[in-house]
C-alpha cells in the first residue's frame, strides 16, 4: 500500500495551488458577495488543460488520472468551494458520462470540446419532483421522426446557466419506471431549450445554479446517451464519479478553513496569550486535523479505486459522507475560533460554512449516501 | 599572472549623458581609504565623449590620477565598447583593484570585464577593507536574499574587482585644490567593434527626486492600505523636507512608482532618518534600509521585524500619529 | 529559432529564516523553485516558441535535485532538459559556473542565449555576461521587452530612469527582469506528456568538455572567507502611547537629534 503521491500528482499539486493562490483566492470573496460567475477563472483553467484532466488526450484530456484530478478540486477548493464545484460539476457530471458511456462520434463531437474547456458542462438529473427519488423522473422523450422531443424541467442544476453541453434524463417509456429513463445530450442552442431561475443560495453563491426548461425540446436521436432505457444507471454511474469529486470539494474546503483558524489561533491574543496557547482551543484543532486526514484517505481511496479498475461505489459514498460531515463541522468550528470576527464577511470563515453545508446535500444526501452504504453492508 | 607586478586601485567612473554619477564620488571616497592602506594611488577611469568637466570633478573628490578615454562611440554606455577600453587599459597597466557602481551599467559591465581578464568580481559589496597580512582586498556582501554577509577575497588573481552599491559609501569632501595627473589615453574603437544599435534612450519622466539622495524618507508599506492613504505620508515628507519611498508590496499595488521602492530588489537607502509606517519589516526590505542612521516605524503590530531594528518603534496607526507629528512640528518651528 | 535558457534552482529565499538559537540559516522545509529571474526568461522564450515557432531548450548546472526545477520547465512547454552535473563543479563560484554553462552551450546550437538578470540565493548578476564572455556574444541585461526582427531582435532594456531600445543580430545572450512578462504556471497536459516521454539529459564534466581547471573551487577565483548572519542592532525604543504623546515623543527625539 502505496501511500505517497506519484511525480505527476505532485506536480499537479503544485500547480493548482499556485494557479489557486494567484487567481482563484484573490477574488474568491468578491465573486460570493457579488454571486458572479468566475468566467475569466474557467477560462484560464481551460488554458492549463484543468478542465479535461482524467481524461485521454486523444478526447481532449489531459492525459491523466483521477486522483490527480481529485487533488485539483481540493486544493481549489481550499481558497474558494465555487470554485471546486465548477470544476467537479463540468468534469465528472459531464465530461465523465461522455467518456463512459459516448460513442466514438459523441465523443468526438461533444467531449472534446468539453475536456478542452471550450465549453462547460452540466448534468440535469433532479427536477422540482425528484430530488432524492431520482427515480420520480417527470421529463418526458417522445420520438417523433428523426427526433427526440423533451417536455419537462430541471431544477437546481450546477453551471446551468453558463453550460453549453447538457446530459439530460428523461423518460421514455413511463410503463417501465425506472427502466423507461434515457440519457440525452443536449445543446443550449437546441430549439425548446431555455434557462429558467436563478437560485439565490446559501453558500457557493457564484455558482450558476439555475432551472433547466424543455418546452417541445428537439434533441436529434443521434444524441442519445448510451441505450434506450439505461438512463438511470448511467446517471447512478454518473454520481458515483461525481461523489468523489464533492468528497474533495468539501475535503479542500474543510482544509482551507482549518488553516484560516491555526493562522489565527497564532496571532490573535486575548487574556495576554495568543489563542494557539489555549488547550481546549488545541484539542479542538487537533481534533479537527485527525477527521481531515481520515477523510482525506477516504476520498483519495476511491479515487485510487477509480484508478486502478476496481469498483469505488461503497468507497466514494463513505468518503462524501464522512467528507461533507467534517466540512460542517471544521467550518463551524472555524468560525468559533474566530469569534465574533468570523461572523463578518471581512474574515473568510463564515462563507466556507455557508459553502461546506451543500457538500452534504447535493449529489446524493448524506441520506443517500448511507443508503448506499447500508445496501452494500446489508445485502 | 604574476600578483606583485599589479598596483593601484582603480574606480569605474560612471557618467551618462556627460553627468558622473553620484556613486563615482562615492567610489572615490571608499577607495580613498583602500589605495591610503595599501600605500598606492588611486586612479579614476573615465569612458565618454567631451569629458573635460567630469575630469576636474573627479580629481577634487579624491583621485591621484584620472584616466581618460574619449571617443564618440564611448558618449553613451554599449558593452563592447566599454568592456574593450577597460579591459585593454587593465592588461596594459594592471591595477590591482577596481571599484565599479553596482548599478545597471556596473552590473552590466563589471562581470564581461572580469570574465575578460579571468579574475574575480564580487558584486554589492557592502564593506571593504584591506586584509593585514596578506593585503588582499576582503569583500564582503549579503547574500540568500540578505540573510546572510559572506566575506570573500581574490587571493590568487589580479585585479581585485568588486561592485558597490550606490548609497553605501560616502564621499569625501571637496577639495579643488587637490593635485591630479591626467593620461588621456588613445582610443581605438570602430563601428564594428560595437554589436548591439541603440535606436532610442527614452528617460520615464518622473517628478520625484532620486530617493538615494534623500536626507529623510518617509516610507509606507502593505499596512498604508491605499494609493490615497499615501497623501499621510506626503504630507509628512514634505513637511519634513524629505521623499516618500515605498516597500515592494506598495509598488506591486501601484501605491507608489517602483523608482522609489527600497528593498532588496529596489534601492538601498541610507538617508539620515527613515520612517517606515505599515511597513513589517522583511528582510529583502531591511536590505535596502537597514544602515538609516535613525529608523522610525510606526506600526499597529508591535511584533512586526521592523520593530526590532527601529531606534524608535511606535505602536499604533499612522494615519493618526503622522498629523500629529506634523502638528507638533509646526509648532516647534513657529516658536 | 534555437533558444537555451539557463535556469538555477534556489531555495524560495523569502521563506528562509534565521534560527536565533544558533544564529545560522534554516534551510529544512524551505521550498525550491525555479530562480524567479530564470522563470521570465523561460516565460518568454516559450512566448516566442508560441508565436514564431522558436525551439526551447533549458539547462541547469547543479545537483541532482535541480532535475525538479528543469522538469518544471518542461511542464511549462520547453522542449529539452539538460542537467548539467558533476561533483567537479562544486565550490563553483560565478566566473567558474560560467565556464560549465558556456561550455555546455557550445554543444548545443542556439541564436539566443535567455538568462535571469540574478539568482535570489547569490544576488550577484554576474553568470550571465560571463557566459557571453566566454561565448564571445554580444549582451544585452535587463531586458524588459524582445521582439524578433529581420536577422535578430529589437530589445528594451531598462534603466534606472527610463529605458533603451536597442537592435542586435543573433546569437545574441539576454538577461531577463521580472517586468519582462507573467511567467505561466505549468500546463497539466504537459506534465503527464513530459514524464512518460521526455527524459532530462543529465550531462557530466566530461560530457561538455570543459577545462576541469576551470571548473568547481579549483577554477573559482574568488572564496568566501567566512560567512555571518547579519548583526541585529542594538536594542531600538518601543513605545506604545496614544497617538498624540506618541507623536510629541517622536518629534521631540528628531529636535534631540538634530534631525529637525
Amino acid at each position: 500500500m502505496n501511500f505517497t503521491l506519484t511525480k505527476e500528482q505532485e506536480f499537479v499539486k503544485q500547480m493548482v495551488r499556485e494557479f489557486t493562490i494567484n487567481e482563484v483566492e484573490p477574488i474568491a470573496a468578491e465573486i460570493d458577495r457579488t454571486e458572479r460567475f468566475p468566467m475569466e477563472t474557467v477560462e484560464k483553467m481551460a488554458k492549463y488543460h484543468m478542465l479535461g484532466i482524467p481524461f485521454a488526450t486523444k478526447y481532449g484530456g489531459a492525459g491523466g488520472d483521477n486522483l490527480s484530478y481529485i487533488i485539483a478540486i481540493e486544493e481549489v477548493s481550499k481558497a474558494c468551494g465555487t470554485t471546486g464545484v465548477i470544476l467537479s460539476g463540468h468534469t465528472s457530471l459531464c465530461v465523465g458520462p461522455l467518456d463512459m458511456f459516448g460513442t466514438e462520434e459523441q465523443k468526438m463531437k461533444y467531449m472534446v470540446p468539453l475536456a478542452k474547456g471550450e465549453k462547460i458542462g452540466a448534468f440535469g438529473l433532479t427536477e422540482p419532483n425528484a430530488g432524492t427519488d431520482a427515480s420520480e423522473q417527470q421529463t418526458t422523450a417522445i420520438l417523433d421522426g428523426d427526433n427526440y422531443i423533451l417536455n419537462g424541467s430541471k431544477i437546481f442544476i450546477t453551471n446551468g446557466g453558463v453550460a453549453e453541453t447538457f446530459i439530460i434524463f428523461a423518460m421514455t417509456d413511463k410503463s417501465k419506471g425506472t427502466r423507461g429513463i434515457t440519457a440525452f445530450i443536449v445543446e443550449k442552442s437546441f430549439e425548446g431549450f431555455s434557462v429558467g431561475k436563478l437560485e439565490d443560495k446559501l453558500g457557493i453563491r457564484a455558482s450558476s445554479t439555475t432551472e433547466l426548461v424543455f418546452t417541445n425540446c428537439i434533441v436529434p436521436k443521434e444524441n442519445m446517451l448510451g441505450k434506450e432505457g439505461k438512463g438511470f444507471g448511467i446517471a447512478m454511474k454518473t454520481l458515483d464519479a461525481g461523489r468523489i469529486g464533492i468528497a474533495a470539494q468539501a475535503l479542500g474546503i474543510a482544509e482551507g478553513a482549518l488553516d484560516e483558524a491555526v493562522k489565527y489561533m497564532k496571532e490573535r491574543k486575548q487574556f495576554g496569550k495568543p489563542l494557539a496557547a489555549f488547550q481546549g482551543l488545541q484539542w479542538m484543532v487537533a481534533e479537527l486535523d485527525v477527521k481531515i486526514e481520515a477523510a482525506k484517505l477516504l476520498v483519495y481511496k476511491a479515487a485510487a479505486n477509480k484508478d486502478a479498475g476496481i469498483p469505488y461505489t461503497v468507497e466514494a459514498a463513505r468518503a462524501k459522507l464522512f467528507a461533507s460531515e467534517v466540512a460542517m463541522e471544521v467550518t463551524t468550528k472555524a468560525v468559533q475560533i474566530f469569534g465574533g470576527y468570523g461572523y463578518t464577511k471581512e474574515y473568510p470563515v463564515e462563507r466556507m460554512m455557508r459553502d461546506a453545508k451543500i457538500t452534504e446535500i447535493y449529489e446524493g444526501t448524506s441520506q443517500v449516501q448511507k443508503m448506499v452504504i447500508a445496501g452494500n453492508l446489508l445485502k | 599572472m604574476n600578483i606583485e607586478d599589479y598596483k593601484g586601485v582603480w574606480v569605474f567612473a560612471e557618467q551618462r549623458d556627460g553627468e558622473l554619477q553620484k556613486i563615482s564620488f562615492e567610489l572615490l571616497g571608499k577607495g580613498r581609504e583602500i589605495a591610503d592602506k595599501l600605500g598606492e594611488k588611486l586612479t579614476a577611469v573615465i569612458l565618454g565623449d567631451k569629458t573635460d568637466d567630469m575630469v576636474k570633478e573627479l580629481a577634487a573628490f579624491g583621485a591621484d590620477k584620472v584616466i581618460v578615454a574619449s571617443h564618440p562611440l564611448l558618449a553613451h554606455f554599449t558593452t563592447d565598447a566599454y568592456a574593450k577600453v577597460i579591459c585593454d587599459l587593465a592588461n596594459d597597466k594592471k591595477p590591482e583593484i577596481i571599484f565599479i557602481g553596482a548599478t545597471y551599467l556596473g552590473r552590466d559591465l563589471g562581470p564581461r570585464v572580469s570574465a575578460r581578464l579571468s579574475t574575480g568580481l564580487t558584486a554589492d559589496c557592502t564593506s571593504l577593507d584591506i586584509e593585514e597580512e596578506t593585503k588582499n582586498l576582503l569583500m564582503t556582501r549579503p547574500a540568500f536574499g540578505g540573510n546572510l554577509m559572506a566575506t570573500i577575497v581574490c587571493g590568487d588573481h589580479r585585479p581585485q574587482m568588486a561592485t558597490i552599491r550606490p548609497g553605501v559609501f560616502e564621499k569625501l569632501t571637496e577639495d579643488k585644490t587637490k593635485k591630479c595627473e591626467i593620461e588621456k589615453v588613445n582610443v581605438k574603437l570602430t563601428d564594428s567593434d560595437i554589436r548591439t544599435k541603440s535606436l532610442e534612450v527614452v528617460k520615464v519622466a518622473s517628478v520625484l527626486a532620486d530617493i538615494g539622495e534623500a536626507d529623510i524618507i518617509v516610507s509606507g508599506g502593505r499596512g498604508v492600505g491605499s494609493k490615497e492613504n499615501f497623501s499621510f505620508l506626503e504630507k509628512l515628507a514634505t513637511n519634513l523636507d524629505g521623499v516618500v519611498g515605498g516597500s515592494r508590496a506598495a509598488v506591486e499595488n501601484g501605491w507608489v512608482d517602483k523608482s522609489v521602492q527600497v528593498g532588496q530588489t529596489g534601492k538601498t537607502v541610507r538617508p539620515t532618518v527613515y520612517i517606515a509606517c505599515g511597513i513589517s519589516g522583511a528582510i529583502q526590505h531591511l536590505a535596502g534600509m537597514s544602515d538609516s542612521d535613525f529608523i522610525i516605524a510606526i506600526n499597529k503590530d508591535a511584533t512586526a521585524p521592523i520593530m526590532k531594528v527601529a531606534d524608535l518603534a511606535i505602536v499604533g496607526d499612522y494615519s493618526k500619529v503622522i498629523p500629529e507629528m506634523i502638528a507638533h512640528i509646526n509648532t516647534l518651528r513657529n516658536k | 529559432m534555437n533558444i537555451v535558457v539557463c535556469l538555477k534552482q534556489v531555495p524560495d529565499t523569502n521563506e528562509v529564516k534565521i534560527d536565533p538559537k544558533t544564529g545560522t540559516l534554516i534551510r529544512e522545509g524551505v521550498p525550491s523553485i525555479i530562480n524567479p529571474d530564470d522563470k521570465n526568461a523561460l516565460e518568454e522564450s516559450l512566448r516566442l516558441k508560441d508565436e514564431h515557432g522558436a525551439h526551447v531548450t533549458v539547462i541547469s548546472m547543479g545537483p541532482p535535485q535541480a532535475e525538479k526545477a528543469l522538469r518544471e520547465a518542461l511542464a511549462m512547454g520547453a522542449d529539452e532538459a539538460i542537467l548539467v552535473s558533476d561533483r567537479a563543479f562544486a565550490g563553483a563560484d560565478t566566473l567558474a559556473t560560467s565556464h560549465a554553462l558556456a561550455a555546455t552551450l557550445s554543444k548545443l546550437d542556439y541564436d539566443v542565449v535567455f538568462a535571469g538578470r540574478q539568482a535570489i540565493d547569490g544576488d550577484t548578476a554576474q553568470v550571465g555576461p560571463e557566459i557571453a564572455e566566454h561565448l564571445n556574444l554580444a549582451q544585452i541585461t535587463y531586458v524588459e521587452k524582445v521582439d524578433i526582427i529581420k536577422g535578430g531582435l529589437k530589445v528594451r532594456r531598462a534603466w534606472e530612469d527610463g529605458y533603451e531600445n536597442i537592435e542586435v543580430k543573433t546569437p545574441v545572450l539576454l538577461t531577463a527582469i521580472k517586468e519582462l512578462n507573467e511567467p505561466r504556471y505549468m500546463n497539466i497536459k504537459n506534465i503527464y506528456d513530459m514524464f512518460q516521454n521526455k527524459e532530462v539529459k543529465v550531462w557530466n564534466a566530461t560530457d561538455i568538455g570543459a577545462d576541469v581547471a576551470l571548473l568547481g573551487l579549483k577554477g573559482s577565483p574568488t572564496k568566501v572567507k567566512k560567512s555571518m548572519t547579519k548583526e541585529p542592532k542594538g536594542k531600538g525604543e518601543l513605545v506604545q502611547l496614544p497617538a498624540n504623546e506618541a507623536a510629541l515623543y517622536v518629534v521631540s527625539k528628531l529636535k534631540e537629534n538634530h534631525f529637525i
